[in-house]
């Protein structure tokens, strides 16, 4: 195969680009440069030895749960071509469903929270995970005859009722078939204890004592937990590529590029693309379920359709059909957008000294109008939601204008073991030379 | 050139004959609900759960939200067809002429009594509140009325300035990546008016003249808020089909719907044309943001968000490309949600907007009135 290039490579000195083929190189390279920049931030804001584990630890938590949310919406729209975007809907499914089934029957529980069907978490989870799956079949089923963009408003719709349905205070807590369960409304409900934290709260106490002299004892925990989700990562990301590179997966990428010539080749393309759905979307409920569940409490609120957005730029950061990319993306997408304007404003906080906050946009106004440009810096600092969703919706559409194919977007999967097209440049080629004389 | 396959999808056969999907089992099951339905509503009335009163101000309150949706649909439904693709910014076009009218009508109602900054912001961060400016269509109709013409504006420019910095640059780049950069437009716009705004839910409006009507069961309230939506929107759809008729541009908007490559073949300047039909599009959903706030009595930063996917429903009920269509899908729209809620707990009111248009999508993506739309 020829040496690939991108926009890393390329500027890359020959003896450095060929390590750059390698996939994990890229990744442990991007890495490795975002860790080395939150490290220098940490140094800057004098953190010690415990704040900066916990400062790299929040960035891996996070780079973890985006990657796989990632890969999924890679397989999604990078391989089979279905335009989801009602990622967080699936999220929300798995994640309220294993929370209702284990939280303990009524009658049991604590006094003031919600009653759920008792069940142990691991049955909990698969359950949590078939009624993503499940969902993604009922939205995915008759969906199959629509064009992109209205499957696009379909999975979007879906998610919406399904935060909508979260919502109402209707389901709140209801009594059926003589069992009171309920989603806890607009107030949330509380999930379920991680079994980490358990266990290092149990049997794993010496471990925590024993290292409680040199760094806080909860990062312990904190860590075994990202360790943990890493290992999903790679389960997932193993699982997918095992999907991409089987001929399954081969068909997925016909349907991609060329639905009709799929079919003609006697594909049944609609089924292919249901069991691509489905299987991406049980893993989008076990991504709800490690993520927001982990968290010990969820609320509708959580799962609001930027959050599906956020997951998308990182694919598309990374470059839709590359695996790879979809990791490289969360990294850069966590490591700049998303946690970068905190940092930014806490850096900016420690070394400028900036007096006269504003509260709201036209007092800054007032006081840049007064000459004074602290108050709206500081009001834009602290404005840090909105920064990172602004700076994304203008990172996308940059990206799209020029690099829609994303940082990897050179790259080319081929379907065929043979590449036609190189092929074909050849033989353009020598036409070329030779004058095309015939 | 969409070719289309004529290749025979089994699986997809399967699913059809699963489902009852056909064109005439879907016209039975709709007469089926329909007679249902309206079998349940005359039950209910026999055995007085529901009142006359109550269908009435269902019926009402229905009318003025669709209008605003079928309003707001205009726009959306003719980008759609011209640019082929879903813009999922429109909502936020919606949202940020909403904010900035509203703030204009502020400034006049108040001015001289409160900052400026405070009343063009509405009060944010607690400076004003609405209780002090009273401000009404009765009270204060010419702040009304400049807020109104400056949403237009405010509408109409976002939408000429996004297409030429975003869209203009893209044609042709394929209905997805469109959709995907107008989800980037959408969040900045958003994003933008939380900014600006922050997350805050303002009130607006002080109580203003109503006229009830006394019906059996009940009486049924008039806001002036909802007799103004209705007359300005009926003018604007007056207007947009005077445009439509009887003007060259109108008459190019639609044959540039109807057929692209004919239309430039035969000289129409299509980039001039596109920009007009954003223009308007604009305009109306700017007139559709100041009014939805008004009929509400509040405004926040996912007030056409909200509206979005019901604009979509009716866009998609009434065939993409239709105007009439768009006003008239609206209007169903406004209508079932809020009938609805004779059976349906009002927290689902949104809900039942959007599995309407999943069902209508489902079973006629060519929208209900047909349309030759693929």
């Amino acid at each position: 195969m020829s040496v690939q290039e991108g926009p890393v490579a390329s500027r890359l000195p020959d003896s450095l680009a060929g390590y750059w083929e390698n996939d994990l190189v890229k990744i442990g390279a991007t890495l490795a440069v975002v860790y080395l920049l939150y490290v220098v931030a940490g140094l800057l804001l004098g953190y010690g030895l415990s704040g900066q584990l916990n400062s790299l630890r929040r960035l891996t938590f996070l780079i973890v749960l985006y990657s796989i949310g990632a890969l999924v919406v890679n397989l999604h729209w990078g391989y089979s071509g279905l335009f989801n975007i009602g990622v967080v809907g699936f999220m929300a499914v798995g994640v309220y469903t294993t929370t209702i089934l284990t939280r303990p029957v009524a009658g049991q529980n604590p006094t003031g929270t919600l009653p759920g069907l008792g069940l142990p978490l691991p049955i909990a989870i698969v359950g949590g995970v078939l009624a993503a799956a499940l969902v993604g079949y009922v939205a995915a089923l008759p969906s199959l005859r629509l064009r992109d963009d209205y499957f696009a408003i379909v999975t979007l719709a879906f998610a919406e009722i399904i935060r909508i349905t979260a919502k109402a205070s209707e389901l709140q807590e209801f009594t059926i078939f003589g069992t009171t369960i309920g989603t806890g409304g607009g107030r949330g409900i509380r999930t379920y204890p991680n079994p980490i934290n358990q266990f290092f709260e149990g049997t794993g106490a010496p471990i925590v004592s024993a290292v409680s002299g040199t760094i806080d004892g909860p990062l312990v925990s904190g860590w075994a937990f990202v360790l943990a989700l890493t290992v999903v990562l790679v389960c997932v990301l193993w699982l997918i590529v095992r999907i991409v590179e089987s001929p399954f997966g081969r068909v997925l990428k016909g349907i991609r590029d060329d639905e009709e010539a799929t079919t003609a080749l006697a594909k049944n393309t609609g089924s292919f693309k249901i069991r691509s759905f489905i299987i991406g979307c049980g893993i989008l409920g076990f991504l709800g379920i490690i993520w927001q569940g982990s968290q010990g409490y969820i609320s509708p609120g959580l799962f609001v359709p930027q959050l599906t957005f956020f997951i998308w730029i990182a694919v598309i950061i990374g470059g839709a059909g590359s695996n790879t990319g979809s990791i490289i993306g969360s990294i850069l997408f966590v490591g700049t957008i998303y946690l970068g304007p905190g940092y930014v404003r806490r850096l900016i906080e420690e070394f400028v000294s900036l007096s006269g906050r504003a509260t709201n946009f036209p007092d800054a106004l007032g006081a840049l109008a007064g000459g004074d440009i602290s108050g709206i810096l500081l009001y834009t600092l602290d404005q840090t939601s909105a920064l990172r969703v602004i700076l994304t919706g203008v990172l996308l559409i940059w990206l799209l204008k020029r690099r829609p194919n994303g940082l990897f977007g050179n790259r080319r999967e081929m379907a065929s073991s043979i590449d036609v097209e190189s092929r074909v440049r050849d033989r353009q080629s020598t036409d070329a030379t030779t004058g095309g004389e015939e | 050139m969409k070719w289309k396959s004529h290749v025979p999808l089994r699986f997809i056969d399967t699913v059809r004959e699963r489902l009852p999907f056909s064109e005439h089992a879907i016209k039975v099951a709709a007469v089926i609900f329909g007679l249902a339905v309206l079998f349940d509503m005359f039950r209910q009335l026999t055995t007085g759960e529901l009142t006359i009163a109550l269908i009435v101000s269902y019926l009402w309150r229905g009318l003025s939200y669709g209008l605003v949706i079928g309003l707001a649909g205009v726009g959306l439904s003719l980008t759609y067809d011209l640019l082929d693709f879903a813009n999922f910014a429109h909502g936020d076009y919606i949202t940020l002429s909403a904010f900035v009218g509203w703030g204009v009508a502020y400034l006049i109602a108040g001015f001289g009594q409160f900052k400026a900054g405070s009343l063009l912001f509405l009060g944010v961060g607690g400076t004003v509140y609405p209780r002090d400016v009273g401000i009404s269509v009765t009270n204060a109709p010419v702040a009304i009325l400049f807020g109104l013409v400056v949403a237009a504006l405010v509408g109409a420019l976002l939408a000429i300035a996004l297409d030429s910095a975003v869209y203009k640059s893209m044609r042709g780049a394929g209905n997805i990546t469109l959709l995907i950069a107008s989800v980037g437009v959408a969040f900045i716009l958003r994003y933008a008016a939380v900014y600006l705004f922050t997350q805050q839910t303002f009130g607006l409006t002080a109580d203003s003249w109503s006229y009830e009507v006394g019906l059996p069961g009940g009486i049924v309230t008039i806001t002036s808020a909802s007799l103004l939506l209705i007359f300005v929107s009926l003018l604007m759809m007056l207007g947009v089909h005077l445009l439509l008729t009887r003007t060259k541009l109108g008459k190019s908007m639609r044959a540039m719907a109807a057929n692209q490559q004919l239309a430039r073949v035969t000289g129409i300047p299509s980039e001039k044309i596109i920009r007009r039909t954003w223009l308007i599009g604009g305009a109306l959903a700017g007139i559709a943001g100041f009014m939805i706030a008004l009929l509400q009595g509040t405004i926040n930063y996912q007030i056409g968000w909200t509206l979005l996917l019901l604009v979509f429903a009716g866009v998609i009920m009434g065939g993409i490309g239709s105007v009439y269509g768009a006003i008239v899908g609206g209007i169903l729209v406004g209508l079932i949600t809020r009938v609805s809620l004779i059976w349906i707990p009002a927290s689902f009111t949104e809900a039942t907007g959007f599995a309407v248009m999943i069902l209508i999508l489902l079973t006629r993506p060519a929208g209900i009135f047909g349309g030759d739309v693929a």
